[in-house]
C-alpha cells in the first residue's frame, strides 16, 4: 500500500518533483504550475493519511532503508507534527495556486527556477516536520533555508538582494548554533535519534551537566533566530517585505511556524518540561521575551507605512503569541500556542496574499495610498476585513480561539501580567489594522470600476479568509480530537 | 422553569443578516434595497413579537447554534429581560429605517448602500446581544455591534468625522478587550459563561478582591453604557448622521451597553452576591455622579445633538442605578427605563434630525421661532423632553416613579435627592430649547415647513408611543408586564 | 592546572578560537565577501569540533578487520560532517551568487556603501 510509505512520501514527493520540474519545463513551460500544484496536493493527501494513522493507531515510526532506530534515520510522526505537517502543506498548496499568476507577473521567464526552488523549500519544511532524527533536522533546516534565501533574493526591488544576504548570514549563524547544540548532545549521549536522546539525556545530565546546558543554550538561541523571536527578528521584516508576493505569503506562514514546531519538539520531547522548569528556568525567559515581542512587534507595525512591512512586524508580534503559549508551561496555554501555529499561518498567508493582490493590480504598497481599493477590489478587501478582524481577535474567528486559550493559560499560570499583554496587543492590532480599513473604504475616494485580480489569485485568498471564520466556528473538532491528545503527550500534567 | 427549544431566536438574528446580504446585491436599485430594509424590519419585529406570549407565561426559549469551544457554545436564550431589549430595538428599528430612508434621500447622501448594510448588521448585533444565553455569545455580538456601527459613525468621512470615529472605535474596542478578559476570567473560575437568574459567580470561592476587580473590568467592558469617565465617545459620535444617532445612541449601542451591565450585575454576579459584597451600593453611588455631572455638561452645549448626547449619558445611568439598587422596585424602574428612554430619546433625536434636514440648523440658539413652522415636530420634541424630566403622563414618569420607590425601599436618602435633583436639571436644559422654538421671534423670515412624511410620521408615532406607555403602563403585553416577569425571575432565582 | 584546562582540551580551544575569528569577521567586516569567508571559518570550526569529538584514544580507522579486537574511532561525526561540508559549500555558493548580483545592481560589495544606496 502506498500509504504505508506516506511518512517518507510527504518529503520525497516534492523533492523528486523539484528535480523533474526543469525536465518538464524543457518540453512545456505552461504545465509547470499545474504540475507543482498537483504534486503538493498529493503530498497534502499523504499528510492527511499520516495524521489519520496517528489518530487510529498511535504514533508512527518509519525507518529509512531498514535500519532500525536509533541507528538508522527515523521519521516519527505523532499528533503534534502530524498536525503541523497538514497545516503547512495545506498553506503551501493554497500558495501554489496563488503563485501562478503572481509569478508570471513578478518573475517573467523564471518560472522553472522559481518552482524548482519552491518545491525544494516544501520538501525541506516537510522533512523538518516529520523527521525524528536530530541531525536530519539540521540538514532539512539548511535545505529549506537555502531555498528561502534564493526565493527572497528574486524580489522585484534590488534591496531584496541585501535582504536575502542578511537573512543568509543570520540564518547560517543560527543553523551553526543548532549544529553545535546537536554536537554537544551527541558528545554526551552518542545518539541522534530524538526518542533515544530523550531517554539518555537525564543520565548524561547527571554526568556532564555543563555540556547539556550549553547544548540547550545553543538550541534556544539558534531556534529563536529561526523563529524570529523579538530581539533576534531583524532579518524578518526585510526578507518578508521585499520577497515576491507568493514567497512572502509562504515564508511568513510556514517557515517560522515550522521553526517554532522544531523548537517545541526539542524543548519538550528531547529536554522534557521538567528540565526546562526546574533546571534552566527557560520558560520564564521565553515568556518574557515573547511578551516583549508581542508588544514591540505591534508597536513597530504601527510605525510602518509599507503594507507588507507592517505585516512582517505583525508576524514578529504573532510569533510572540506562539512562544508565549509554549512558555507558560500549562496545557491550556500550550493548546493556544500550538493552535496559533495553524491560525496565524492561515491568517498571515491570507494577509500577504491580499498585499500581493493589491501590488499585482495597482503596484501600491503604501497604506496611505490604498484609498478607493475597497471599491475597485471589493472581494480582496472583504477578505482582508475578515482576516484582520480575526487578527484583532473578534469571535468567532480563529484569532479569537488563540487569544482565548492564551488568556486562559495565562490566568491558569497565575501570570496576570501576560493577560494584560494579550489585551494590550489586541488594542495595538486594532490600531494598525484599522488604519488600513480606513484607507481602503473611507475618505470618499472616487470609486473606479471593479478591477479584481484573476480568479486563481482571488480564490486562494477567499478560501483562507473563509477558513479563518470556519475553523473558528468549528474549532471544537480539532481541539478535542487532535489538540487534547497532543498536549497530553508533549506536556503531561 | 419551562424551556422551549425553537429556532426563532436564531431566525431573529438571521433575518437582518440576510437583509444585509440582499442590500449589497441590490445596490443598483435604491427602491428595492430600501424595501429589503423595511421588510426585514417588519418580519424581524413579528418574529420577536411571536415569542412574547411564551415569555409572559414564564417560559424561556432556547436555541444552541454550535458549541464553538469546550463548554462555550454560541447559544441563544430568550428570557423576559432579553425579550424586553429585543422588542424595543426591533420595534424602533422599523421607525428608524423609514426615517433613514427619508433622511438619506433628503440629503442625497453618498454611500447609501454601505449605510443600510451596516445599519442591518448593527441590528444583528443588538438582537444578538438581547438574545444571547451566555457571556461569550454576548461578547460576540457586542463586537459585531462595535464594528458595524463604525462606518455609520464616520459616514460623512470629513476629518472631523474620522477623528470622532477613531475615538468611538478606541473606546468601544478597548471596552471589548476588557469584556474579553472578564469573560475569560468568569469561564476560568466557573467553567461556564451561561447566564443564570441567581448569578453564576456565587459559590465558587472567588476572593472578594477578585470579584471587585472583575466587576470593574466588566463595567469598563460595558463602556457602551457611557459611564462617566468613559462617556466621551458618545458626544464625539454625534458627528454621525442623525438617524444613526437616533438608533445607536438611543437604542442599539448604548442600550446594549446598559443591557450588558445589567446582565452582569443580575445574571452573572447575581442579586445575592452583589448585596453581600456591597458592590451593588458602590455601583449605585458611582452612577449617581454620572447622572448629575452629565446633566451639567448638557447645559453647556448649544449644539442640540450634543445636548441630547449628554442627556443620554445621564439617563443611561438611571437604568444602571435602578438595577444596582437590587430591590424589586429599583430593578423594575431600571429595566423599564430601557424601552421608555428609548422611545423618548429616539423621538428627540428624530426631531433634531428633522430640524437639520429642513431648517439646516444644529444649534439651539439659531432655532428661534421654528415651533411655528414645524409645530408637529416641536410638539413631539416637547413630549420627549417632558418624559426625560419625568413629568406625567409621559413614559419617563413611570420608570422614575419606580426608581424613587426603589430608593425609598433601600432607605438611601442621597439617591432620592439625586433623582429629584436630576429631574430639575433635565427641565433646566430642555426648557430653553422649547422656549426658543415656540416663544422667541425668528431673526429672519423662516421659509421651511415640516419635514417629509418619511421623517415626520415616525417621530410622531414614537411620541405618541411615549404617551401611551406613560398613560397605560400596565396595559397587557406592554413592557411593564415583561419587566415584572424579569424581576420575578431575578429575585426568586427563577423558580 | 594549565595542563588540565588548556593543553588537555586543546582541540576545543582551537575550535572556539577559530569560531570567534569567524564570528568576528561576520559581524565586523563591511565587505560581503569577507563576511562569507567569516561564515566559512565559523562553520569549519564547528566541523573541527565534530571531528575531534569522534576521536577515541588509541583508536584506529573504522575499517572492520576480521577476527581482531581493535578500538575504532567513532566514524559517525565524520560522516555527519561530510554532510555539513556539503551544506556549507552550498551556502557559500548561494552567498557568492548573491554577492555577484549585488555587485551588478549596486556597483559595490561594501555594506556601508550599499546601505547608502538603498532607498
Amino acid at each position: 500500500m502506498i500509504f504505508d510509505n506516506a511518512p517518507a512520501l510527504v518529503v520525497i514527493f516534492p523533492l523528486i518533483a523539484a528535480i523533474t520540474v526543469p525536465i518538464i519545463g524543457y518540453y512545456n513551460k505552461r504545465l509547470i504550475p499545474y504540475y507543482v500544484t498537483l504534486v503538493i496536493f498529493c503530498s497534502f493527501i499523504f499528510s492527511i493519511s499520516n495524521l489519520r494513522t496517528v489518530m487510529q493507531t498511535g504514533s508512527i515510526s518509519y525507518t529509512m532503508g531498514g535500519w532500525e532506530p536509533p541507528f538508522g534515520i527515523e521519521y516519527a510522526i505523532d499528533y503534534l507534527n502530524g498536525f503541523v505537517s497538514i497545516v503547512v502543506i495545506f498553506i503551501i498548496f493554497i500558495v501554489s495556486i496563488y503563485a501562478k499568476k503572481s509569478v508570471e507577473q513578478e518573475l517573467p521567464g523564471r518560472t522553472i527556477n522559481f518552482y524548482t526552488v519552491f518545491l525544494l523549500l516544501t520538501a525541506g519544511l516537510q522533512g523538518l516536520i516529520v523527521t525524528g532524527d536530530l541531525f536530519n533536522v539540521y540538514v532539512f533546516l539548511e535545505i529549506s533555508s537555502i531555498a528561502a534565501y534564493a526565493l527572497v533574493s528574486v524580489g522585484k526591488s534590488r534591496d531584496a538582494l541585501m535582504a536575502s544576504m542578511n537573512y543568509l548570514i543570520i540564518g547560517t549563524v543560527s543553523a551553526s548554533f543548532i549544529l553545535l547544540g546537536i554536537g554537544y548532545l551527541y558528545m554526551v549521549t552518542g545518539t541522534l535519534n530524538m526518542a533515544d536522546l530523550a531517554d539518555r539525556l537525564p543520565l548524561a545530565f547527571d554526568e556532564r551537566p555543563k555540556v547539556v546546558l550549553a547544548a540547550f543554550a545553543f538550541f534556544l538561541v539558534g531556534f529563536s533566530i529561526k523563529v524570529g523571536l523579538f530581539p533576534l527578528h531583524t532579518w524578518m521584516p526585510d526578507a518578508y517585505s521585499l520577497a515576491p508576493s507568493a514567497v512572502s505569503a509562504m515564508l511568513a506562514s510556514t517557515f517560522t511556524k515550522v521553526a517554532a514546531y522544531v523548537m517545541i519538539r526539542v524543548m519538550f520531547t528531547i529536554f522534557k518540561p521538567d528540565f526546562i522548569i526546574s533546571t534552566v528556568h527557560a520558560h520564564t525567559i521565553l515568556a518574557w521575551l515573547a511578551a516583549i515581542a508581542i508588544i514591540a512587534g505591534s508597536v513597530l507595525a504601527i510605525a510602518q507605512t509599507d503594507f507588507k512591512r507592517m505585516l512582517a512586524y505583525s508576524s514578529v508580534s504573532q510569533i510572540g503569541y506562539i512562544i508565549l503559549g509554549v512558555a507558560l508551561m500549562n496545557q491550556i496555554a500550550m493548546t493556544g500556542g500550538v493552535i496559533h501555529i495553524m491560525n496565524h499561518g492561515i491568517m498571515k498567508a491570507a494577509l500577504f496574499m491580499v498585499a500581493g493582490a493589491i501590488i499585482y493590480k495597482t503596484g501600491i504598497r503604501n497604506i496611505n495610498d490604498f484609498k478607493g481599493i475597497g471599491k475597485t477590489m471589493p472581494y480582496t478587501s472583504a477578505a482582508f476585513t475578515l482576516v484582520a478582524l480575526s487578527m484583532i481577535g473578534i469571535p468567532p474567528t480563529v484569532g479569537f480561539v488563540s487569544k482565548w486559550y492564551l488568556a486562559l493559560g495565562a490566568i491558569e499560570a497565575g501570570m496576570w501580567v501576560f493577560v494584560g499583554v494579550i489585551m494590550l496587543s489586541s488594542l495595538l492590532n486594532i490600531v494598525y489594522f484599522w488604519r488600513v480599513f480606513e484607507n481602503m473604504y473611507f475618505y470618499r475616494a472616487e470609486g473606479g470600476k471593479v478591477d479584481e485580480v484573476p480568479l486563481s489569485m482571488l480564490l486562494p485568498i477567499l478560501i483562507l479568509a473563509a477558513l479563518t471564520f470556519l475553523l473558528g466556528v468549528l474549532a471544537l473538532y480539532p481541539l478535542k480530537e487532535i489538540m487534547a491528545p497532543m498536549v497530553q503527550i508533549i506536556l503531561p500534567g | 422553569m419551562e424551556t422551549i427549544i425553537t429556532i426563532k431566536p436564531l431566525l431573529a438574528v438571521l433575518i437582518p443578516l440576510i437583509c444585509a446580504v440582499l442590500i449589497i446585491f441590490s445596490s443598483k436599485h435604491p427602491n428595492i434595497r430600501d424595501g429589503w430594509s423595511v421588510a426585514a424590519g417588519v418580519v424581524l419585529f413579528l418574529t420577536v413579537l411571536s415569542m412574547l406570549p411564551d415569555i409572559l407565561a414564564g417560559r424561556v426559549i432556547q436555541f444552541t447554534v454550535i458549541e464553538m469551544l469546550p463548554n462555550l457554545p454560541i447559544k441563544f436564550k430568550v428570557d423576559a429581560f432579553g425579550e424586553l431589549f429585543g422588542l424595543t430595538s426591533s420595534f424602533l428599528w422599523i421607525f428608524t429605517t423609514f426615517y433613514s430612508i427619508g433622511y438619506m434621500r433628503g440629503l442625497k447622501e453618498h454611500a447609501q448602500t454601505r449605510y443600510f448594510f451596516c445599519f442591518s448588521i448593527a441590528i444583528v448585533g443588538a438582537i444578538g446581544i438581547a438574545f444571547s444565553a451566555n457571556l461569550f455569545t454576548l461578547f460576540l455580538f457586542y463586537e459585531v455591534l462595535t464594528v458595524s456601527t463604525y462606518p455609520l459613525v464616520i459616514h460623512n468621512e470629513t476629518p472631523e468625522a474620522m477623528s470622532g470615529g477613531r475615538k468611538y472605535l478606541l473606546y468601544l474596542m478597548t471596552a471589548g478587550i476588557f469584556l474579553f478578559f472578564s469573560v475569560a476570567a468568569v469561564y476560568y473560575y466557573t467553567g461556564t459563561t451561561d447566564f443564570a437568574f441567581n448569578g453564576i459567580l456565587d459559590g465558587h470561592g472567588i476572593p472578594v478582591v477578585m470579584l471587585k476587580i472583575l466587576f470593574i473590568t466588566f463595567m469598563i467592558g460595558s463602556a457602551k453604557a457611557a459611564f462617566m469617565p468613559l462617556h466621551s465617545w458618545l458626544p464625539s459620535a454625534m458627528v454621525a448622521p442623525t438617524p444613526v444617532s437616533a438608533l445607536l445612541h438611543a437604542v442599539a449601542v448604548v442600550k446594549a451597553g446598559v443591557f450588558t451591565a445589567t446582565r452582569v450585575i443580575l445574571y452573572v454576579f447575581g442579586v445575592d452576591l452583589m448585596g453581600e459584597t456591597g458592590i451593588g451600593l458602590m455601583m449605585a453611588y458611582f452612577v449617581c455622579i454620572t447622572i448629575i455631572v452629565a446633566s451639567f455638561y448638557a447645559m453647556t452645549h448649544d449644539n442640540l445633538k450634543k445636548r441630547l448626547a449628554y442627556s443620554t449619558v445621564s439617563q443611561l445611568s438611571y437604568i444602571v442605578l435602578g438595577v444596582s439598587m437590587l430591590t424589586p422596585d429599583g430593578i423594575t424602574g431600571g429595566m423599564l427605563h430601557i424601552p421608555y428612554h428609548a422611545f423618548m430619546k429616539i423621538t428627540l433625536f428624530m426631531c433634531a434630525g428633522a430640524i437639520i434636514v429642513t431648517a439646516k440648523m444644529e444649534n439651539i440658539s439659531e432655532m428661534k421661532g421654528i415651533g411655528r413652522k414645524m409645530p408637529i415636530t416641536m410638539l413631539a420634541f416637547t413630549v420627549g423632553a417632558l418624559g426625560m424630566a419625568g413629568a406625567p403622563p409621559v413614559a419617563g414618569f413611570v420608570s422614575k416613579w419606580f426608581l424613587l420607590l426603589g430608593s425609598v425601599e433601600l432607605n438611601q436618602l442621597p439617591i432620592l435627592i439625586v433623582l429629584l435633583a436630576s429631574a430639575l436639571l433635565n427641565v433646566a436644559y430642555f426648557f430653553p430649547v422649547i422656549y426658543t422654538a415656540f416663544f422667541q421671534k425668528p431673526d429672519k423670515e423662516l421659509t421651511f415647513g415640516e419635514a417629509s412624511p418619511f421623517m415626520l410620521v415616525p417621530l410622531t408615532l414614537t411620541a405618541i408611543g411615549s404617551l401611551i406607555l406613560g398613560i397605560w403602563p400596565d396595559a397587557p403585553y406592554l413592557f411593564l408586564e415583561l419587566v415584572n416577569v424579569a424581576v420575578r425571575n431575578v429575585t426568586t432565582g427563577g423558580i | 592546572m594549565i595542563e588540565d584546562l588548556i593543553l588537555a582540551k586543546y582541540n576545543y580551544w582551537i575550535y572556539v578560537t577559530l569560531m570567534m575569528i569567524g564570528f568576528y569577521a561576520v559581524i565586523a567586516k563591511k565587505n560581503l565577501v569577507k563576511k562569507v569567508i567569516g561564515l566559512n571559518i565559523f562553520s569549519t570550526a564547528i566541523f573541527l569540533f565534530y571531528i575531534s569529538i569522534g576521536d577515541v584514544i588509541g583508536g584506529t580507522e573504522p575499517i572492520y578487520i576480521h577476527g581482531e579486537h581493535v578500538v575504532y574511532v567513532n566514524p559517525i561525526p565524520h560522516v555527519l560532517i561530510l554532510t555539513g561540508i556539503v551544506v556549507s559549500v552550498s551556502i557559500t555558493a548561494v552567498a557568492l551568487a548573491l554577492i555577484i548580483k549585488i555587485y551588478e545592481e549596486f556597483g559595490t560589495i561594501e555594506e556601508d556603501q550599499i546601505l547608502e544606496l538603498q532607498s
